[in-house]
């Protein structure tokens, strides 16, 4: 848990993309670390395989293909600091408040709930039957996405033959 | 954390193994002998190339990015070897009994791919750079037919635990799921019981046909994941101009070597699991000749546990001995066509067969 | 580990991704903030499931997860695609919609 809060304190304050970057991985790999503390295996995978192995690439090569070749340090200072200290202590504040004086215990829909063991098992069978349609909408949803994102960024046809 | 310091020494043996064996395979291959002079028949060769390497001077070039260029192998060789945590060499020996055992592997080959992303930044070098990007784009390129042979297989089995996957292989089924049968094919129409025949003939690539497909999918999609001909575009660069590993020198370069050989030698025992019977003995009870039950010990004796690592390793080296061979009697594929293969061909064929992987289970009840 | 505990963990998380988001200039870095936030909603999403029992939690951490996946996506196809066009992937600088 320290070590996520203290790579998230490190992406706020370095002034290198790259290193925010690479303190994002950590971050994400201590998370995992906490759902399978929490007792969430699939889940904790699923955050390795899709951030870590997919997004944190994207965003890399995201990096790697704005800004001009031939410097390795990619700045990116900190602007309206105060400003943004407010805000974000005033939001953290009222959490803060809101967590603490919070009483979960008496809430109805804790009692309500059927209390199954997490297997991966039960994941997938509840995933198929009381879930299946949110399932199939996000399947949509990412070829929609992917669709989308190829022709956005994809070249018009005629530079067809670019090496990388 | 006995399986941990096993296979950490396993691993390292196997290392030195490997290297010599390659060049001695490449040698024979090309008509010529191979590393002679050091030792009989050149065996302590490695030994030599060990000792040259630890002593060499640790370089780093000056305008390289040291916060990224030194742990950059260290994340490479970590990220393989936990792979290896849950590798069932036997029956009992498993470094962690996850309940999601495939589906962590394949995270962890994700992790991979940041680590050879950072070392070829972190070289400060274009060419290092674009090695490492075309590695990266290979790698996961291929992790989609990769991850969908899995899938194939994780849906006949009904379990993401290595360990079930192997005992359902085998003879020893029923010590774990007592009223479990193979069937012959595995169509239960057939009405040929398999499980007390055992050997071959419950391998999955028996027990699914389709699964010889899958395997040879599998296969090629794991040796474009460990970067090796006719995959090996990232690395090939070294003789043309710097693959991504150019500015590393000694004791760096040997880890990232290490762990070339080492997701080698992982995929191997992935595919030995999956597809080839895990620690299973490929010999059948026929009638009263029981070649199975003689040679694999029962679960949980030390005869058992013998048996068991016995059949897997050796499995397993001979993928590797194929991998090799395949090395050095393939062309390179250029970048393109690399991609078109994974893309345009092993990806569709890798649908099609998760399709038809449903529809056999379907027949297996 | 106390429920409380994780909830303030992903709070402060939530209220640096805003922090990055607020105070950086560059695209990316901005993305950067919106994957920390998602990651905090998720953690939440986990710790509740835990606390409760139930695996509906970890069933919406799921799509959440594929949704930030997808929107990743996109966002860098569109950073990259305005990158090659106003040669700067500064945010102060990209102020014009006509092109």
């Amino acid at each position: 848990m320290v070590l996520a809060a203290g790579s998230a304190v490190f992406i706020m304050f370095t002034k290198n993309i790259l290193y925010a970057a690479l303190a994002l991985m950590v971050t994400f790999l201590s998370l995992a670390v906490i759902f399978i503390f929490l007792g969430a295996e699939f889940v904790a995978i699923t955050q390795i395989l899709v951030y870590v192995g997919g997004i944190l690439i994207l965003l890399v090569f995201g990096i790697m293909l704005t800004n001009k070749t031939g410097s390795t340090q990619v700045l990116s200072l900190t602007y309206n600091k105060v400003l943004g200290f407010l805000a974000s202590g005033a939001l953290f504040i009222i959490l803060f408040k809101g967590i603490t004086l919070a009483n979960f215990a008496a809430l109805d829909w804790n009692k309500e709930s059927e209390s199954l063991e997490p297997s991966i098992a039960k994941f997938g069978q509840i995933l198929m039957t009381d879930y299946v349609i949110a399932f199939e909408i996000i399947g949509l949803l990412l070829l929609l996405a992917l669709i989308g994102a190829v022709r956005i960024a994809g070249k018009a046809r005629k530079e067809a033959d670019h090496g990388t | 954390m006995i399986a941990f310091l096993f296979f950490l020494v396993f691993f390292l043996v196997y290392a030195l193994i490997a290297v010599y064996g390659e060049r001695k395979i490449s040698a024979f291959i090309q008509d010529r002998y191979g590393p002679m002079e050091v030792g009989y028949y050149g065996i302590l060769q490695m030994i030599a190339d060990l000792l040259k390497i630890i002593q060499k001077e640790d370089i780093i070039p000056f305008a390289a990015d040291k916060r990224i260029f030194k742990p950059a192998p260290i994340i490479v060789f970590t990220a393989i070897f936990a792979g290896f945590a849950i590798i069932p060499l036997t029956s009992d020996f498993m470094g962690s009994e996850v309940e999601a055992g495939i589906f962590y592997l394949l995270a962890i080959v994700s992790l991979d791919v940041l680590g050879i992303l950072m070392v070829g930044w972190g070289s400060n070098n274009k060419y290092a750079l674009f090695g490492a990007m075309r590695a990266v784009a290979q790698i996961v390129s291929y992790e989609i037919p990769l991850g969908l042979t899995v899938v194939c297989v994780v849906m006949i089995s009904q379990t993401l635990s290595l360990q079930e996957i192997t005992y359902q292989q085998g003879i020893w089924w029923n010590t774990i799921d007592p009223d479990a049968q193979n069937y012959l094919f595995g169509i239960k129409a057939l009405g040929i019981e398999t499980t007390a025949i055992g050997g071959i003939l419950t391998w999955n690539i028996f027990r699914v046909p389709l699964f010889l497909l899958a395997f040879v999918i599998f296969f090629i999609a794991s040796l474009a994941e460990s970067n090796r001909t006719p995959f090996d575009i990232p690395i090939a660069e070294s003789e043309l101009v710097g693959g991504f590993h150019t500015e590393y020198s000694g004791f760096r370069w040997s880890l990232i070597m290490l762990s070339e050989y080492g997701i080698m030698l992982l995929v191997s025992f992935l595919a030995v699991v999956l597809f080839l019977g895990g620690w299973n003995t490929p010999f059948p009870n026929i009638g009263s000749v029981e070649l199975a039950t003689w040679t694999s010990g029962t679960p949980g004796t030390f005869t058992g546990h013998l048996w068991g690592a016995f059949w897997m390793i050796s499995k397993a080296f001979t993928l590797v001995f194929i991998q090799i061979w395949i090395r050095w009697t393939f062309p390179r594929l250029r970048l393109d066509q690399l991609m078109n293969l994974s893309w345009k061909y092993l990806t569709p064929a890798a649908i099609i067969l998760v399709l038809l992987s449903a529809l056999w289970r379907m027949l297996m009840i | 580990m106390e429920l409380d505990y994780i909830l303030l963990l992903s709070a402060l998380l939530f209220v640096i991704g805003l922090f990055v988001v607020i105070t950086r200039k560059n695209a990316i870095m901005v993305l950067i903030g919106i994957e920390l936030m998602l990651n905090a909603a998720n953690l939440n999403l986990i710790a509740f499931s835990s606390y409760d029992g139930s695996l509906q939690g970890q069933i919406f951490s799921i799509f959440l997860i594929t949704v930030a996946a997808a929107e990743a996506a996109v966002g860098l196809a569109i950073v990259v695609k305005v990158y090659n066009y106003f040669r700067t992937a500064d945010l102060d600088k990209i102020n014009e919609l006509k092109g």
